[in-house]
């Protein structure tokens, strides 16, 4: 039973963070200051995506396996590798690198 | 990147607008099958452990169909699994979320409809749906969205239900180096964010810089709204900005005035 109450908070919880932005802020139009300051936002979530995610609580997540394997990525899409290739390289050299 | 854009890449503003809804949701398809083939093994991996923690078969699933998060369903799992009741479990998991109250107000202009069809709408921004709509210039593809989260919703589910019933050792989706798939989405889109608009890298360095100093002493999410902070630079560098290179001022300001 808490389970199920646990699961049914954070879904309502969830559906408020989500729904919070758009039901606020939305129908209106914004500043040139404001859309600029908006169109920061992706690259700097992307960033914080990767480093929180490579990293970890207390950066105990920090592996080389998957560092190298991420290094790929932007070095094949440079070379015009197309997005496909890329993800299934950085995959392969992680899992060679993970090879005991 | 046309791989990444299909419908949007070769867009300047004018050909953005007419881009047709239709259009739009298939190149989010497009976008999200490769999100949708990182959430299902994420989701296997939730399947299996949450199944191993004694949540039963229902549950997982049903919280997967819900929730439709794997960094809060993770934590929730991680809270209760170490004892931390139904308080600790509902923090961890809304603190995880916070990040998409700064999501949610970056797209919000971008829906459409009245209060209560906007937060509707809202329901579809997930993390790479969000980055993948970007179009440059804070404006948002709302179909491409929709069509991003439109095949990921049903990967997450199917993922979380098999991993339920097959309960395959995680230590092997780590062997085979899948959980790299996901950062390395991320990577991409980054690439394709800084590559369309160079000016991007300053708030991509800073947004790394703060994640990884607030990661140290907070939870995932409220260091991704610390992260998310890094575009007020945009309020510092906006005014005095320099004619923007030509790609700038042809993609991303056209369509509005460049900033005063």
């Amino acid at each position: 039973m808490t389970l199920w109450l646990t699961i049914a908070a954070v879904a309502a919880l969830s559906f408020t963070c989500k729904a919070f932005g758009p039901a606020l802020f939305g129908g209106r139009t914004l500043s040139p200051r404001v859309r600029s300051v908006i169109a920061f936002t992706a690259p700097a979530l992307l960033a914080g995506f990767i480093v929180v995610d490579v990293l970890g609580p207390r950066w105990s997540a920090v592996d080389l396996t998957v560092l190298a394997g991420l290094a790929v990525v932007p070095l094949l899409l440079w070379r015009r590798a197309p997005l496909p290739v890329a993800l299934v390289a950085a995959v392969a050299v992680t899992a060679l690198l993970r090879i005991p | 990147m046309g791989s990444l854009r299909s419908a949007q890449a070769d867009a300047s503003p004018s050909a953005k607008a007419a881009a047709s809804p239709r259009a739009s949701f298939v190149s989010g398809l497009k976008t999200g099958s490769g999100l949708a083939a990182a959430a299902f093994l994420l989701a296997v991996s939730f399947g299996a452990i949450s199944t191993s923690q004694g949540w039963g078969h229902l549950a997982p699933v049903i919280c997967s169909m819900a929730v439709f998060s794997g960094s809060a369903q993770f934590a929730l799992l991680a809270t209760l699994g170490s004892g931390g009741g139904i308080t600790g479990a509902v923090t961890s998991a809304a603190l995880v979320n916070s990040r998409f109250i700064p999501m949610g107000i970056a797209v919000a202009g971008d829906l459409r409809g009245g209060r209560i069809r906007r937060a509707l709408e809202g329901q579809a921004v997930v993390d790479g749906s969000w980055a993948a709509a970007h179009l440059g210039g804070g404006r948002f593809d709302r179909y491409l969205l929709f069509g991003a989260t439109a095949i990921q919703w049903p990967a997450w589910v199917a993922g979380t239900a098999l991993g339920v019933v097959v309960s395959p050792d995680p230590d092997l989706l780590h062997r085979l180096g899948l959980d790299v798939l996901t950062p390395a989405l991320f990577v991409a889109l980054l690439f394709d964010e800084v590559r369309r608009e160079r000016i991007n890298r300053l708030p991509a360095l800073l947004g790394a810089a703060l994640a990884a100093g607030l990661i140290v002493f907070l939870p995932a999410g409220p260091a991704l709204v610390g992260a998310a902070l890094a575009a007020l630079v945009a309020l510092f560098r906006a005014p005095a900005a320099p004619a923007p290179p030509p790609e700038d001022v042809h993609r991303v300001h056209s369509d509005e005035q460049v900033a005063p």
